[in-house]
């Protein structure tokens, strides 16, 4: 047993006792929610559906490999490992995605090697960018959505390029 | 965005397939994602319907007015144009309170509730651009604000790292490093771009 099991418990079991001492009828407004809740899947479905596909296609084309093998000559003269490039490429793409990559890295390297060591710092450092911003604008009338991917992926390329420089120092 | 980043997402994979003559796998990832996409919607159904009915609770009995109050200075800093004490501040100290607890499927239908009401609050004349408010909260969520990266930590783990936890202070770095350079570089684009909004 550790805390971070009893977090999600603990906010549930604490907010429904709260409830219920200040008089709310905590049964009637869960299932109000649940009513919200449902909506909002069906006004984002649409875009999420698109997202998917696109990913998934670019995951079958095999683009990450090859821009990867192409580009690992510079990572490697800046000290980015190159094993990591296609985790780099992907992690804003997909999640289930990234995850299966980094299995690769830490069977292939080890979790203590240096690529082992930056694909970890990069994955739980970083989010699944596409994905937070297609369902988050997707969710309100904003079809145009102005500067948001461009910030988005300067602090995905500041993560993958801090990661590394933070392995390389500190580990 | 949307129509961009499809387009040019599948044009591409079409060119990298080409080259590296893998069209027979382009041509049935079209249909095995099409499951894929409503499994994912499936699974999140039950995550959102979760938290939103919690959260629901949660506001109705006045507990997130409460947690707002303590994020109030904080955010009404990254968030010039909302009001300091309006409901759409618990959503985004909801928001980023599941972020930091790693609650990430919890952190989702908060933003989306927060996304909802800036658009309600601020009553755009063009609500087909996004607003600088709107802009502010995703982008934060493209990075992640988690303490403890529980899904890495668990993975070195399993793969028998000596120190799984030893990746700590370089998450917390690149993490922290990855949102400043994401929020700074918006405050850059914003200032640059104000002329041509109509």
């Amino acid at each position: 047993m550790s805390f971070s099991d009893l977090i999600v418990p603990l906010i549930f079991a604490g907010v429904l006792i709260y409830g219920v001492c200040v008089k709310t009828d905590v049964f009637a407004e869960f299932t109000e929610g649940v009513k919200d809740g449902l909506r909002t899947v069906y006004d984002v479905f649409p875009s999420l559906f698109c997202l998917v596909i696109t990913v998934g296609v670019f995951r079958a084309s095999g683009g990450a490999e090859l821009i990867t093998s192409v580009l690992s000559p510079v990572l490697g003269a800046v000290g980015f490992p190159p094993e990591c490039g296609e985790l780099m490429l992907l992690r804003p793409l997909s999640g289930s995605g990234s995850i299966a990559l980094f299995e690769r890295i830490l069977t292939d390297f080890g979790p203590d090697s240096f690529p082992g060591r930056v694909a970890s710092v990069i994955l739980g450092s970083s989010e699944t960018t596409f994905y937070t911003l297609s369902v988050y604008f997707a969710a309100v009338s904003a079809r145009k959505t102005r500067y948001a991917l461009a910030a988005a992926l300067i602090g995905d390329l500041t993560c993958a390029a801090v990661s590394a420089a933070a392995v390389n120092i500190l580990l | 965005m949307m129509k961009w980043v499809m387009t040019v997402i599948i044009a591409l994979s079409l060119v990298f397939a080409v080259c590296t003559g893998r069209t027979a796998e382009l041509s049935s990832a079209f249909l095995a994602e099409c499951g894929n996409a409503v499994t994912l919607a499936i699974t999140l159904t039950g995550i959102i319907a979760l938290w939103s009915g919690l959260m629901r609770v949660a506001q109705s009995s006045g507990l997130t007015g409460k947690l707002a109050k303590l994020s109030a200075p904080l955010l009404s800093k990254l968030f010039p144009g909302l009001r300091k004490d309006g409901t759409v501040m618990e959503y985004i100290t909801l928001n980023i309170t599941a972020n930091i607890l790693g609650l990430g499927n919890a952190s989702t239908p908060f933003g989306i509730a927060a996304m909802r009401g800036i658009e309600r609050e601020e009553r755009s004349s063009h609500p087909e651009y996004a607003s600088d408010s709107m802009i502010t909260l995703a982008v934060m969520n493209t990075a992640s604000l988690q303490l403890i990266p529980t899904t890495a930590a668990a993975m070195r783990l399993a793969h028998g790292s000596a120190a799984p936890m030893e990746i700590l202070p370089c998450v917390w770095i690149a993490s922290v490093s990855a949102l400043s350079a994401a929020l700074m570089s918006a405050a850059v684009f914003r200032r640059m771009r104000k002329r041509r909004l109509p």
